[in-house]
């Protein structure tokens, strides 16, 4: 799902994208949808594995989840065991993503049918069902980041990242670039969210120094870029400077 | 019961019914594409927009429960605005391919449109495009046309018991399809078809064939499993085009299996239009007139005890009797319908029928199968065993191969006739769940008595079924599950030999009445074979004479399903070539053996029908009767062996001789047979 971009490429195009395979598949980078999602079809899928298992690690971090949830209630772990998987891919091969076969072996460890778990791990875009790249950029391009210069972000992740748009996966296979929705960090805003990790209060240099840390393996402190406490104000506190009777 | 009144008129409905369902009870259409009666309610089409006083908002009236005193508005400048709002947005990536949509004219989008739709779209942008996904070889998909309502999604997760469609991505990128493609497994698919309410989901075999005001629609019945399915017969130019399912709340409610939906195609195929004789050892082409003179050669004369008749499976109870009489006159007791040699009882009708009555199955409260596929053999009432299982406790136990996929959890309770002598003995374990239950039920299927202790087998679950309290004056829970839409009337009709008659020797003739079936290595060499009927394998190859009948959808017919419900099915195209109606070739055959048959019109035949056992009289019209004599069948059940029930169909596709010479189903069981998890992982 990307945001009103999307229109506003068609328009400029005049309508005549139609042919793509996809809504938004006739442009090679899109919103940032394609970059990390498949068609309603995993057979398009391309390097789809062909097998996939739980390793130790992620096999005692299921059977804790599955265990919160009544006996018969087991499907409702599906999206926590989606994520293990995603997470397992990223440590096996590089790339966190959620590969059909993976699908299919949350379905029958939670004895629900492979369809139902399709659609939960296509409906949300927190999962990939694509392969992606070792770090997955996704720059939040909602108005509270827009108007803090989300521009200067994504500029930055192009440029740095050596990436064509939002969409993108570098030729190295290092940077995956999407473009999400509001991430909730809007008082720190600009935010760039690295993998699981938020950064914050950034601008242009800032996020090429970020890129050039992760791709040199680094992952610098996450948080504010400037150094704030959380979302305590910039150049300290405002209020409640006066401790009473002092 | 909560008081509504809907433009005022007022209507008395149930707590908990929706605003829609109020709004039909006071004779207001309202507009739907997501909502269907037979399907959950998700709401998500927005079309069914009505207006309620003091509601700030125009509301979904098929998610929104009425309460007592409510007053609906569904003729406001709110409700239309609304809903032309509503039209706006489904018409704004739904291409508008009319012209080329198949669904034209039968199209819910289409009318609706007229009513709501506008002139023209304010979307300047560009519309969303989906790849078409292949969904099966019955079912064809054009998924730019899809509005999402997801009845076909509700119709394989609920009715169908298959859940491998699905939504996935979401908001404009959302697609339906099976993520991973491949055909739908079931049985039921062409329902989809009916469902969709816009033209995403059509006939893969009608594709750009007719539109729907070209077409003459014959109602008739379905005879190609016993079900009995109410079915529309779309003919255009003496061809059968298409072959919808009609509403019978009883039978088939508004659903139709895939054979009986698609296999007409086999009726133009591998046809038996015209007579012959055969000369020298080979079958050659005859007239009508070549083909009685045949016949009464060899068989006038012949004694009445080395004649022998037979009937096949989908075979009109019109054609039965007059047979039935033929062989009377000829001095014949040799009649035989169970060619499957399924050791049906047929002295009285309780041993044969399926005495719950289909609708029954939603009352029962425990269910045991024996040696049936329900699945396979009768879809559209397995669909109703399904939502039997969904509505409430209701323990399934299965005595048949094991890990069958039912579409529903069941209890694997054994694979054979030794689970039957412990349910006998009350030993089992699924004697307790029968015993708590106050109306448990069982099927028996047919497949389980066409072997060598079939008697026996009948005899033990007749027994089962006493034993479990099923046989009472205001209960019956033994069924036997037929296969075929003939065989019932020929039970019905007697057209069996009395007991204690057993031919003298091998017959000298033998009639086969569209028996295909017929063990043609049981005919002795220097036999007389008559063979009549539409399509032959086997027993035809046999035949000396071939007389060429008419198939179900040629003739006006009576058919009996297997729950004894006498149904009657139309003539909706002539017959091929030089093919005529069964029973006036029986009664012109009748003329040349010298045993004349008394009636010349259908009207006469029908009333020799109800003459020959009245429930004939009354079709349509079923009686669900108790148990009153609770004394079994013939059958020892001490007698049993040992071996495990087989399931009669093992090739859902082409189980019967119009199926077999369909290219559709030829198609469905190249793709679906390997598919068709026979044997899944036991439950």
């Amino acid at each position: 799902m990307s945001g009103a971009g999307g229109y506003d490429d068609a328009r400029r195009s005049g309508g005549a994208r139609i042919a793509g395979g996809h809504g938004r598949g006739g442009q090679e980078i899109g919103g940032g949808w394609e970059a990390t999602h498949a068609t309603g079809n995993a057979n398009e899928v391309p390097d789809q594995p062909t097998s996939f298992d739980f390793d130790a690690e992620s096999e005692a971090a299921l059977a804790a989840i599955v265990k919160r949830y009544p006996p018969g209630k087991q499907a409702s772990a599906v999206i926590p065991a989606l994520y293990l998987v995603q997470r397992q891919m990223g440590r096996q091969t590089g790339s966190a993503w959620v590969p059909r076969v993976a699908m299919d072996l949350v379905a029958e460890r939670l004895g629900m049918p492979p369809i139902r778990v399709y659609e939960v791990a296509t409906f949300y875009l927190m999962f990939n069902t694509k392969r992606i790249g070792k770090v997955h950029l996704q720059v939040c391009g909602t108005t509270p980041c827009w108007l803090r210069g989300s521009d200067d972000v994504f500029r930055a992740c192009k440029d740095a990242g050596h990436l064509k748009g939002y969409g993108d996966t570098s030729a190295d296979g290092m940077f995956t670039l999407t473009e999400v929705e509001c991430l909730g960090g809007c008082v720190n805003a600009p935010v760039l969210q690295v993998d699981d990790d938020y950064y914050e209060d950034l601008d242009y240099d800032r996020t090429v120094a970020l890129l050039d840390a992760l791709r040199r393996g680094e992952r610098p402190q996450p948080g504010s870029a400037i150094g704030r406490q959380t979302s305590a104000p910039v150049g300290g506190a405002l209020t409640l400077i006066d401790v009473p009777g002092e | 019961m909560a008081k509504v009144t809907v433009d005022g008129v007022e209507v008395e409905v149930p707590n908990g019914a929706s605003v829609l369902q109020a709004c039909e009870a006071a004779g207001k259409e309202i507009p739907r594409f997501c909502y269907h009666e037979r399907l959950s309610v998700a709401g998500n089409c927005r079309m069914c927009l009505v207006e309620v006083e003091k509601a700030p908002k125009p509301i979904a009236s098929c998610s929104y429960p009425v309460a007592d005193g409510m007053k609906v508005f569904t003729d406001t400048p709110m409700v239309r605005n609304g809903r032309r709002g509503v039209m706006e947005f489904l018409l704004i990536n739904h291409p508008l391919d009319c012209p080329i949509c198949d669904q034209g004219g039968e199209c819910d989008l289409q009318d609706e449109a007229v009513a709501y739709g506008m002139d023209r779209s304010r979307f300047q942008e560009g519309k969303r495009s989906i790849k078409d996904k292949y969904v099966g070889p019955l079912v064809k998909t054009i998924m730019n046309r899809c509005i999402h309502c997801t009845r076909c999604v509700r119709f394989c997760t609920e009715v169908a018991g298959v859940p491998e469609l699905g939504a996935t991505s979401r908001g404009e990128t959302m697609e339906i399809g099976t993520y991973v493609e491949k055909a739908l497994t079931t049985e039921l698919s062409g329902n989809l078809i009916d469902i969709c309410p816009v033209g995403a989901l059509t006939s893969r075999p009608y594709a750009f064939a007719s539109r729907p005001w070209e077409l003459r629609k014959t109602d008739s019945v379905d005879v190609l499993d016993a079900t009995g399915c109410n079915i529309r017969v779309d003919t255009r130019a003496g061809e059968v085009l298409r072959i919808q399912p009609r509403t019978n709340d009883e039978v088939n409610e508004e659903w139709l299996h895939d054979r009986g939906r698609f296999s007409f195609d086999g009726l133009k195929r591998r046809r038996l239009d015209r007579p012959w004789v055969k000369r020298d050892g080979k079958l050659r082409p005859a007239t009508w007139a070549e083909a009685f003179d045949a016949i009464a050669a060899r068989m006038k004369g012949l004694p009445g005890e080395r004649i022998g008749a037979a009937v096949g499976d989908l075979v009109d109870a019109e054609a039965i009797v007059a047979l039935k009489d033929l062989m009377a006159g000829l001095g014949s007791h040799n009649l035989e319908c169970r060619i499957d040699g399924a050791a049906v009882d047929a002295s009285r009708p309780d041993f044969w029928r399926f005495n719950t009555t289909i609708a029954g199955i939603d009352e029962a409260d425990a269910l045991l199968i024996i040696g049936s596929n329900p699945r396979q053999e009768a879809p559209v009432l397995n669909a109703r065993i399904r939502r039997r299982t969904l509505a409430g406790t209701f323990p399934v136990g299965y005595i048949g191969p094991r890990g069958v996929n039912l579409t529903y959890g069941h209890d694997w309770l054994g694979e054979g006739p030794e689970t039957l002598r412990a349910l006998l003995d009350g030993s089992h374990r699924f004697s307790e769940a029968l015993g708590r239950a106050e109306r448990p039920m069982l099927i028996l299927g047919r497949g389980a008595l066409a072997r060598p202790d079939g008697a026996a087998v009948l005899a033990a679950a007749w027994q089962v079924a006493s034993r479990h309290n099923m046989l009472r004056p205001d209960w019956h829970g033994f069924n036997l599950l037929h296969l075929f839409g003939g065989q019932v009337g020929a039970l019905e009709l007697g057209f069996v030999a009395p007991p204690d008659l057993a031919p003298p020797g091998p017959p000298q003739a033998l009639w086969l009445l569209g028996a295909d079936g017929f063990d043609a290595s049981r005919i002795p060499a220097d036999t007389f074979v008559v063979y009549q009927g539409h399509h032959g394998e086997a027993a035809a190859a046999r035949a000396d004479v071939i007389l060429p009948g008419c198939a179900y959808t040629e003739k006006e017919g009576t058919w009996v399903n297997t729950e004894g419900r006498v149904q009657r099915g139309r003539l909706a195209v002539h017959p091929p070539g030089e093919a005529r109606e069964d029973w006036k070739i029986i009664r012109a055959a009748s003329e040349v053996l010298g045993a004349r048959l008394p009636y010349d019109t259908l009207a006469a035949v029908r009333a020799r029908l109800v003459e020959v056992n009245p429930v004939f009289a009354r079709p349509d019209r079923l009686e669900r009767r108790g148990c009153e004599d609770k004394s079994g069948p013939a059958g020892d059940p001490g007698s049993l062996s040992d071996a495990p029930f087989a399931l009669p169909i093992s090739n859902y596709w082409q189980a019967d001789v119009v199926s077999r010479a369909s290219e559709t189903m030829a198609e469905c069981a190249r793709v679906l047979l390997p598919a068709v998890p026979e044997r899944i992982a036991a439950e």
